[in-house]
């Protein structure tokens, strides 16, 4: 037996399918954040089988959301829809439910927040809504997991009995006469193309090309249909769109008069709107918006995070003391006892010391999503980034981008458009995450002691510019066409659910773990074994006669319009692709102690900043472009990113050290 | 009036919502349809986007958006 879960975004339906399964999704009040298709099974109930769907306000077909819901609902693999729809804001969730009972699948509503809607006093009569709608409503409370199993029950009988929604007429006069017509001259087609009969009538009504397509009519009867439609439209002195949402919502708006009682304001309402006073003021909005990041930021990287971190660290540390203690007592081969602790219990390690930052991070950004926040900031933000053909939506990943690119590629998950997702991805490594900070710190002191800060914040702002340029030049390249509409709902503020935040830690954890062991932990064989030995595989005694540094004399010459035609320098690179971190380590290790001596032997003040050029732009570490792979589906776009990262690297330095050289004289 | 002109906190009514395409389908599919009581409850810090308080809850669209819809 398989349902589908269908509603609004910011209705609680992941909240309500975490409760049905028990499963881990994330809960979001950030519109749009259930792009892909999740299943659990129904606890207690094996046989049923609960399909999350894209929150979505209709069945038009023009988002890939609500296409790919069509499609869904329309294959005919699912048995009943469960409609989980806002209590407290009727109005607008019942107009898909309108939509959904066409397809003539038994149907459940589950009316959620009815506890919200009870403590404001306002009443709803179930009983009438019920049988107006002809269709079987349940009242829960997801977030307190109350009427749930009251739910499960009604949605398992609904599908048993086959109780397909009882009524399909809600409308009279024109429209009415207009989808009748329609409906008796398509049935043959709609029984050919498997559709319902009464939905692909209304659709053809509203004129959605892809069911006309579907339906495959006969000229003759296209031209009848275009004639119903005139007719209809001439009566109702509108067009066929507006008439049918027109004829929707004054239905639910009769259906509301009749079955809702309403003494008061919805308390979360009035608070959210007085929330919104300050934290979307026209002034302070954007002051409040950069405290409340700092905040985050500082607690993240400064306090919490860190000090997990530091204690991961210890604590890697300490086993692997104790498995090289144990392989030396065991008289095990230097070779393995090398490639086990110095490739990956190093590799693996160090990345896994990131995990506590990464959990945090996302913790912070959880409560702010969840709570309704991130909304806003898109409201806030939203005129910055259309200048570059993003919308508001982009602006919270591309900030997190400076602390982490792993989470910040992540967390485009949320942007509902396919175009301004894949966008934000290109973009954010060129905002400078904060593993670059080492590098920065290191060649700031031994060529710009005076000027360090001031370095440092024009490489940032290098990134940034270079971000909004190349974003310009997208817009109307590549990422050409139309942007989605930023036509967004502001979700009332709620407390995010302790449960649907520990899920979602625990789906971050899960996640970074098996990438730690998988990604990772091939990496780091693969560097190990390039470092340790020569070309004949011979082991090398000294790093600077192993393969990597071979590789890297044979990369220098390509950095020599760079001004760093150096083989420690090309190899410290190739080694910082596993983590920007090991630049430093790498040259650490290849100089041989003295570090700031021998950078001024390699580097002029001039070539030294081309260099910090580079590493700012280019390529994203291992972690990073594993993401960009998960997160577009494609080896070959996290390819892409590689190679067109380093490619703009290559030529801004180059640009930057020329250009420097004409002006200095040199 | 357009409802890009129209005053903070100034109820009014929706008399039509113009454009074309996906754009117009999700204004109406919102619940923009004419006869709608509709209030701009705020602008955005940059002058763009607005806020609109509408059918119980609150919505936001850009100004060349807005300007598409007749209120009165």
């Amino acid at each position: 037996m398989i349902f589908a879960l269908a509603g609004n975004q910011n209705c609680g339906k992941t909240t309500l399918f975490n409760q049905l399964t028990g499963s881990n999704q994330h809960v979001g009040n950030f519109p749009g954040v259930t792009v892909e298709q999740k299943e659990g099974i129904i606890r207690k109930h094996s046989d049923a089988v609960v399909v999350d769907l894209p929150g979505i306000y209709s069945l038009s077909p023009y988002t890939k959301e609500e296409i790919v819901t069509r499609d869904y609902l329309l294959s005919g693999k699912v048995d009943g829809i469960i409609n989980i729809v806002d209590a407290t804001n009727i109005e607008r969730n019942l107009y898909l439910s309108m939509q959904l009972i066409e397809l003539g699948l038994p149907m459940v509503i589950a009316l959620n927040m009815m506890d919200e809607v009870r403590a404001n006093g306002t009443s709803i009569d179930l009983k009438a809504l019920s049988e107006e709608f002809g269709v079987r409503v349940v009242p829960i409370a997801a977030a307190k997991n109350e009427g749930v199993d009251e739910l499960i029950e009604a949605a398992i009988s609904t599908v048993e009995r086959k109780r397909v929604p009882k009524r399909l007429d809600f409308c009279s006069g024109a429209v009415h006469r207009a989808i009748h017509s329609t409906a008796h001259m398509i049935e043959d087609h709609a029984a050919a193309a498997g559709v319902p009969m009464r939905f692909a009538a209304s659709k053809l009504i509203e004129g959605d090309e892809p069911m006309l397509i579907r339906l495959k009519l006969s000229e003759n009867e296209k031209e009848m249909l275009a004639h119903t439609i005139d007719e209809m439209e001439r009566e109702l002195g509108t067009d066929r769109e507006a008439a049918m949402a027109d004829m929707r919502y004054t239905f639910i708006e009769g259906l509301c008069a009749k079955t809702v009682v309403k003494t008061g304001q919805s308390k979360e309402h009035e608070r959210s709107v007085k929330i919104d006073a300050v934290l979307t003021h026209r002034y302070f909005a954007i002051p409040i918006f950069l405290c409340i990041m700092a905040m985050v930021f500082w607690l993240t990287f400064g306090v919490v995070g860190a000090l997990l971190s530091d204690w991961l660290e210890m604590g890697v540390a300490a086993v692997t003391a104790a498995v090289q203690q144990w392989l030396i007592n065991f008289g095990t081969n230097p070779v393995l006892r090398s490639l086990i602790i110095d490739g990956i219990f190093a590799g693996v390690g160090s990345v896994l010391s990131f995990l506590p930052i990464i959990v945090v991070l996302f913790f912070f950004l959880s409560m702010l999503e969840d709570s309704g926040y991130m909304a806003r900031v898109a409201f806030v933000m939203d005129g910055l980034l259309r200048k570059i053909g993003l919308s508001g939506r982009s602006f919270v990943p591309m900030l997190i981008g400076f602390g982490c690119s792993v989470p910040a590629i992540m967390a485009t998950r949320t942007l509902s458009s396919e175009r301004d997702r894949k966008m934000t991805i290109l973009l954010t490594p060129f905002m400078s995450c904060s593993a670059k900070l080492p590098i920065y710190a290191l060649f700031t002191a031994a060529f710009f002691p005076e000027h360090g800060a001031l370095v440092m914040i024009l490489l940032y702002i290098i990134g940034m510019v270079l971000a909004v340029l190349l974003g310009l030049l997208m817009k109307d390249t590549v990422f050409g066409g139309n942007p989605v509409p930023f036509v967004m709902e502001l979700p009332s503020y709620r407390l995010p659910s302790p449960k649907s935040v520990a899920l979602l830690i625990w789906d971050k954890v899960k996640d970074f773990l098996t990438r730690a062991f998988t990604v990772i932990f091939v990496a780091s064989i693969i560097i190990w074994v390039l470092q340790t030995f020569d070309i004949r595989f011979n082991i090398v005694a000294d790093s600077s006669a192993s393969m990597l540094a071979s590789v890297g004399r044979l990369l220098a010459p390509v950095f020599a319009p760079l001004g760093f035609a150096d083989w420690r320098a090309a190899t410290a690179l190739i080694s910082g692709f596993t983590m920007k971190e090991a630049v430093v380590s790498t040259f650490a290790v290849l100089t041989g102690g003295n570090l700031q001596v021998t950078l001024s032997s390699i580097f002029t003040p001039l070539s030294a900043f081309s260099f910090l050029i580079f590493t700012l732009l280019y390529t994203p570490c291992v972690a990073a472009i594993a993401a960009v792979r998960r997160e577009m589906n494609s080896s070959l776009a996290a390819a892409g990113v590689v190679l067109f990262q380093t490619g703009v690297a290559w030529a801004v330095s180059c640009l930057v050290y020329q250009l420097g050289r004409v002006l200095l004289g040199v | 009036m357009k409802l890009s002109e129209l005053p903070l906190g100034t109820p009014a009514t929706i008399k039509l919502v113009g454009g074309e395409g996906a754009l117009r389908r999700h204004l109406l599919d919102m619940g923009l349809t004419p006869k709608t009581a509709v209030m701009v409850r705020k602008v955005a810090p940059m002058g763009d986007p607005i806020e609109l308080h509408l059918r119980g809850y609150e919505l936001t669209l850009r100004l060349e958006d807005a300007d598409k819809i007749e209120v009165e």
